[in-house]
C-alpha cells in the first residue's frame, strides 16, 4: 500500500521549524525537539524503501541487523507498539516519527537501550495489558478477526513467556493438541492474559467453568486436570 | 290483703324459714324419705327471700343472704360430700362424684331459684357473680380442687386398661369429663390443664412403649395395620367419653409416637418396607402407607423418594435390558431401529401406566408423586439404546403404528390409546426438537409413497402433539398434510389441462406432487439425467403449473418419486413399480443390451452410493431384474449389467423397494445446525431486553428459554456466545469480564 507523498509533504511542514506546534511536552525547548526529529528523520531514512516511502520488511531486516535485534525478539514488537504501527512487517514515516519520538530515541543507540528499558517497563499491568492487545490486532492481516493457530503460538512466546513461563509452554501445547478451534480470536486472546493473572498456576484450584472464561481455556483445564490425574 | 305495710321479716326468723327449706332439698337429695315440694311451698321460700330483701333499712338483708346462700353449699359440701367422697376409691370413688355432682346441680338449680331474687338485681348492682355461678364454685373449691388430681389418674388408668382389651363403664367416664367441662363454667381450661395434657402424656408413653416391641417384631405391613387401628380406636374414644377438642392432639401424640420417631425404621425394613412393598406390587399396603404417612408433617417425602428410586430403577433395567438384546444384533443391522427397540418402547409406556395407575390410587393423586414420577421418567427416557437415541426410538415407534402394514391388528380405539400414550412420554425427554425431525422425515416418507394407514390417526396425533408442545412444533407437519390435500386438487386441475391441450400429452400417466419447501425436510435434489421418455412430463407440467403461478420456482425430487414400469420377459410382460432412479436406469436397457457400472453412472449422472444402491435392488435382491456379471452379492465398480429377460414372478406386479438412505446422521446434523441457530436467537433476544447480563444468568435464562424443545449444553452455550462476541453483537464489560452487554 503505498503511501501518498502528499502526507510526506505535510508531515514534514509540520515538524519543520516552527517547534510550538510540533512540541507537547512543555518542558522540552524548542530547539532540541527539532534536532531530534530531524534526526528521527534521517533515521527513518535510512530504512525507508525509495519507491514507497515506508520502511518495508526489508528496512526492518536491516535495522534489526544494525541494532543486533532479532526480528522475533519481543523489543521489536515493543517498537511497533510504541509506534502503534498498523501493519506488521511496515512503519510509516508518521508511525517511526511517533513512536521514536515516544521513545526519545534519535540514534542507534538510543533506540536500543530504550526498547530495553520498555521491556521492564511495560510489565506494568496497565501497559502490559495494552500492549498484549496491541500483539494480537498486529498479527492480523488485512480485514480478518481471527490468527491462525501457529502464529498465535509464536506470539504467545513473544510476548507472555518471559512472565509466564509454564502456563505459556502449557497452553501452546494445549493449542496445537486441540482440534476444535482452528484460529484464535481477539477475545480467547485477552482471556489467556486474565487467566495467567487470575488463575493459581498449576493446581488451578481456582478456576470456574461456569463463569464466561472462553471455551478454549475451559477444554484447556479440563485437558490439564486430566493429565495431572 | 293490704300491700303497703308488710310485716318486717327479721333475719334470724326469715333465715330459720329458709333453713328448713334447705334442709328438705338436703334430704330429697340424699334420698331419704321425703315429700317433694308443692307449689306453694316454693312460692313460700321464694317470698321469703323477696321480702326481705325489699325491707326497708336496716331490715333489707341481700347482702346476708347472699352470703348465707353461700355458706348453705359450704355447709353441705364439707358435712356431706367430701366425706362421702373420701372414703371412697377408683371406680366407686368416680360413680360417688359424678352421683355428687348431679346432686350439686340439682341443688343450685333449687336454690337459685328459691333465691332468684338477688339475681335479679344485687348482684348486678354490686357487681357481683350470679348465683349459679357462686354454687358451682363451691363445689369446685371445696371438692374439685381436693379431687381432681386422683379422678384424673383414675381415669387415665381405666382408659389404659380399655386400650389393653378390658370393658369399662364409657358412661361414668363420659359423666366425669364432663364434669371437667362444666366445672370450667364456660371455658376448657380445666379440662385441658387438669385432664388433657396428662391423658395426652400418658397416652404417649403408652404408644411409645408399644412401638418399641411393635418395630423390632413386625414386619412394615403388619406395623401398619396395628397403627391404623390405634388411630381408628383412639378416635372413637374420643367419641364415645372424651371431649371432641382432644380428638386432634390425641391422634398427634399417637401418630408421632407410632409413626413419626420410627419413620425412617419403618420405610427401610429389611424385606418389608417401602422398596420391597413396590418391588411386591403390595398396593393395599402402599395405600395404607400414604394414609399414614400423609398425616405426619413431611410424612410423604421419604416416601416419595423411594418410589422415585424404585421407578427409576425399573425403567433403567429395561434400558439395560434393550441394551443387551442390541448387543446381539447383527453388525451391518446395528443403526437401524428394530424390533426390540420397539418392544422397548412398549414396556416403557407400560411402565408409565403402572406406575401412574398408583400414582392416582394408592398415592391420590398427591403432587409430590407426580414429581416423583416425572423425575424418575426423565431420568431413563433420555438414555438411547444401541445408538438410537430416545427421540428416534419414540418416532420410529410411531411411524410403526401409523404405516400401512403397521399396527392392522389394533382397534382403532388401541391405536387412539397407544398414540396418547406416545406423546404423554415425549413430555419427558429433553431432545424435543430430534424427536420432531425424525418425526418429521417419515411422515414424509408415509406420505410421499402412500404408506399411511389413516388420515383421522395422522391428524389425530398431530393434535395431540400441538396440545402437548405447542402450535409452533406441529405447523410444519401440518403444512406437509396440507400439502397432500392440495397436490390432489392440483393433480385434478392437471388432468384437465391435459384433456383441453391434446398437444401437451406426455404420453405417460403422470401424477405431481408439489411440496411446499418450508414444510417439508430438505432433500438433495440431484441433476439426475431422465430418460427421454420423463422429460416431457417434466416439461408438460412446467407449462401447467406458469399458468397456475409465476412466482414459484420448482425443483424436482427425482430421489421421491415412483414409476409403474412394464417389464417384457420372456415369459410374460409383468408391471413393476420402482423408484424413478430405479426407473431410469432400467430404461437405459432399452437402448443397450449390456452396460457397465461406469456407463450407467456417467448416464444416469448419480452418485456412487445411489448407483451402489439401485443397482443392488435391481440385480441382487429379491427380484433380479438384471443380470449381474460377476454374480457376487455386493456391487462393485467393474460389474457389467444385462436385461434379465428370463425373469419371471407368479405375480402379475411386483414392487422392488429401494431401501432408503439412513437418514439418522443428516437428522442429528440437522438439529444439531437448527440448535445453533435457536440458542444464537434466543441469546440475541435475552441481550437485547436485558441490555447487561451476568454470564450465568445469561445461561440460566437462556436454558429457561429453549427447555420446551431442548435442553442446551453449557458448552454449546457458550461458543454460540463468543462466536456473537465476534460478530458484534455482544461485548464483555471493561471492568467485569463476566458481564455482557448488548451491542446495538
Amino acid at each position: 500500500m503505498r503511501r501518498s507523498a502528499n502526507r510526506r509533504t505535510v508531515l514534514q511542514k509540520s515538524i519543520g521549524l516552527n517547534s510550538s506546534s510540533a512540541t507537547s511536552d512543555p518542558y522540552r525547548s524548542g530547539r532540541s525537539v527539532s534536532k531530534e526529529m530531524e534526526n528521527i528523520e534521517i533515521l527513518f531514512g535510512n530504512y525507508a524503501d525509495i519507491s514507497s516511502g515506508d520502511i518495508e520488511p526489508a528496512g526492518i531486516e536491516s535495522l534489526c541487523s544494525d541494532i543486533s535485534i532479532s526480528h522475533t525478539d519481543v523489543r521489536m514488537l515493543l517498537l511497533a507498539w510504541k509506534t502503534k504501527a498498523k501493519r506488521q512487517g511496515y512503519f510509516s514515516q508518521y508511525e517511526w516519527c511517533r513512536g521514536l519520538k515516544a521513545l526519545r530515541a534519535d540514534t542507534l543507540a538510543k533506540l536500543k537501550k530504550a526498547l530495553s528499558d520498555l521491556e521492564k517497563e511495560v510489565r506494568s499491568p496497565q501497559n502490559f495489558l495494552d500492549f498484549y492487545s496491541y500483539a494480537f490486532r498486529y498479527c492480523l492481516a488485512d480485514i480478518q478477526k481471527n490468527i491462525d493457530l501457529e502464529t498465535a503460538c509464536e506470539l504467545l512466546n513473544i510476548v507472555l513467556a518471559s512472565q509466564f513461563p509454564s502456563q505459556t509452554k502449557k497452553l501452546i501445547e494445549f493449542i496445537k493438541f486441540q482440534h476444535e478451534y482452528k484460529v484464535i480470536n481477539m477475545d480467547q486472546w485477552t482471556g489467556f492474559l486474565r487467566f495467567c493473572n487470575e488463575i493459581n498456576f498449576p493446581s488451578l484450584d481456582n478456576y470456574d467453568s461456569t463463569l464466561a472464561w472462553p471455551l478454549i481455556l475451559d477444554n484447556f483445564v479440563e485437558w490439564m486436570l486430566e493429565r495431572q490425574n | 290483703m293490704a300491700s303497703s305495710e308488710r310485716k318486717t321479716i327479721d333475719l334470724e326468723q326469715g333465715w330459720d324459714f329458709m333453713q328448713k327449706g334447705i334442709t328438705k332439698l338436703k334430704n330429697i337429695l340424699e334420698g331419704e324419705a321425703e315429700p317433694q315440694f308443692r307449689s306453694n311451698d316454693y312460692m313460700m321460700l321464694y317470698t321469703t327471700i323477696y321480702n326481705m330483701c325489699t325491707q326497708k333499712p336496716p331490715h333489707d338483708y341481700s347482702q346476708q343472704l347472699y352470703d348465707k346462700y353461700r355458706e348453705a353449699f359450704q355447709d353441705y359440701i364439707t358435712s356431706m360430700v367430701l366425706p362421702s367422697l373420701r372414703e371412697k376409691h377408683d371406680e366407686f370413688m368416680l360413680r360417688e362424684l359424678v352421683k355428687r355432682w348431679e346432686n350439686h346441680k340439682l341443688m343450685v338449680r333449687w336454690l337459685s331459684r328459691f333465691f332468684y331474687y338477688l339475681d335479679r338485681y344485687f348482684i348486678a348492682r354490686r357487681s357481683l357473680p350470679p348465683l349459679y355461678e357462686v354454687g358451682y364454685s363451691c363445689f369446685r373449691d371445696l371438692v374439685y380442687q381436693d379431687i381432681n388430681v386422683k379422678v384424673r389418674d383414675s381415669v387415665i388408668k381405666l382408659i389404659d386398661n380399655e386400650r389393653e382389651g378390658e370393658q369399662i363403664d364409657r358412661s361414668l367416664l363420659k359423666n366425669v369429663l364432663g364434669i371437667f367441662v362444666e366445672i370450667g363454667m364456660g371455658n376448657m381450661t380445666s379440662y385441658e390443664n387438669d385432664f388433657e395434657t396428662e391423658m395426652a402424656n400418658d397416652t404417649a408413653g403408652y404408644y411409645s412403649r408399644k412401638a418399641t416391641n411393635w418395630i423390632v417384631e413386625d414386619s412394615c405391613p403388619d406395623y401398619m395395620l396395628k397403627a391404623e387401628e390405634c388411630l381408628k380406636r383412639e378416635k372413637e374414644r374420643v367419641s364415645n367419653y372424651l371431649h371432641s377438642s382432644s380428638e386432634q392432639k390425641l391422634l398427634e401424640k399417637v401418630q408421632h409416637e407410632l409413626l413419626s420417631v420410627y419413620a425412617s425404621q419403618l420405610l427401610e425394613k429389611e424385606n418389608s418396607g417401602c422398596h420391597a412393598l413396590l418391588r411386591d406390587d403390595k398396593v393395599d399396603d402402599l395405600s395404607r402407607m400414604y394414609r399414614l404417612f400423609c398425616k405426619i408433617t413431611r410424612g410423604l417425602d421419604p416416601v416419595s423418594q423411594i418410589f422415585k428410586q424404585h421407578v427409576t430403577a425399573e425403567g433403567t433395567a429395561l434400558v439395560k435390558q434393550a441394551e443387551d438384546a442390541a448387543s446381539h444384533k447383527k453388525p451391518e443391522k446395528r443403526d437401524i431401529v428394530g424390533l426390540q427397540e420397539q418392544v422397548f418402547v412398549r414396556k416403557i409406556i407400560e411402565l408409565h401406566d403402572k406406575y401412574m395407575t398408583y400414582v392416582n390410587d394408592c398415592f391420590q393423586n398427591h403432587s409430590l408423586f407426580h414429581k416423583a414420577l416425572k423425575e424418575a421418567f426423565e431420568v431413563f427416557c433420555n438414555k438411547g439404546v444401541a445408538g438410537s437415541s430416545s427421540a428416534e426410538l419414540l418416532a420410529t415407534f410411531c411411524d410403526n403404528i401409523l404405516k400401512k402394514g403397521g399396527s392392522e391388528k389394533l382397534s382403532d380405539e388401541a391405536i387412539e390409546d397407544t398414540l396418547e400414550k406416545v406423546v404423554k412420554l415425549l413430555a419427558y425427554i429433553s431432545d424435543k426438537d430430534l424427536f420432531a425431525e425424525f418425526y418429521r422425515k417419515k411422515l414424509a416418507r408415509r406420505l410421499l409413497f402412500d404408506k399411511s394407514a389413516n388420515d383421522d390417526h395422522e391428524r389425530s396425533i398431530l393434535t395431540k402433539l400441538k396440545q402437548q408442545c405447542g402450535g409452533q412444533f406441529t405447523s410444519k407437519m401440518e403444512g406437509m398434510v396440507t400439502d397432500l390435500t392440495l397436490a390432489r386438487e392440483n393433480q385434478t386441475s392437471f388432468e384437465e389441462y391435459l384433456n383441453n391441450n391434446s398437444n401437451a400429452n406426455p404420453g405417460i400417466d403422470l401424477t405431481v406432487t408439489v411440496l411446499t419447501t418450508g414444510f417439508w425436510p430438505s432433500y438433495k435434489s440431484f441433476d439426475l439425467n431422465l430418460p427421454a421418455e420423463m422429460v416431457k412430463c417434466v416439461e408438460v407440467f412446467k407449462e401447467f403449473y406458469q399458468t397456475k403461478t409465476k412466482h414459484r420456482k420448482l425443483t424436482w425430487i427425482y430421489s421421491l418419486g415412483t414409476c409403474n414400469i412394464i417389464g417384457k420377459f420372456d415369459a410374460k410382460p409383468m408391471d413393476i413399480i420402482v423408484t424413478t432412479y430405479q426407473a431410469s436406469a432400467l430404461l437405459l436397457f432399452n437402448l443397450s443390451d449390456r452396460l457397465s457400472y461406469a456407463e450407467i453412472m456417467s448416464q444416469l449422472n448419480l452418485t456412487d452410493d445411489d448407483v451402489v444402491r439401485l443397482l443392488h435392488s435391481l440385480s441382487c435382491a429379491k427380484y433380479k431384474i438384471l443380470k449381474k456379471e460377476p454374480s457376487t452379492k455386493a456391487i462393485t465398480p467393474t460389474d457389467v449389467f444385462e436385461f434379465n429377460s428370463k425373469f419371471t414372478d407368479k405375480m402379475r406386479r411386483i414392487k422392488i423397494p429401494l431401501p432408503p438412505v439412513d437418514e439418522k446422521k443428516k437428522v442429528i446434523e440437522d438439529v444439531d445446525k437448527d440448535r445453533r441457530y435457536a440458542i444464537d436467537a434466543s441469546i440475541v433476544r435475552i441481550m437485547k431486553s436485558r441490555k447487561v447480563l451476568d454470564h450465568q444468568q445469561l445461561v440460566m435464562e437462556c436454558v429457561e428459554q429453549l427447555g420446551r424443545m431442548f435442553k442446551p449444553d453449557f458448552k454449546a452455550i457458550k461458543k454460540r456466545i463468543e462466536d456473537l462476541i465476534t460478530r458484534d453483537y455482544l461485548e464483555r464489560d471493561k471492568e467485569n469480564p463476566n458481564i455482557f452487554r448488548y451491542l446495538a
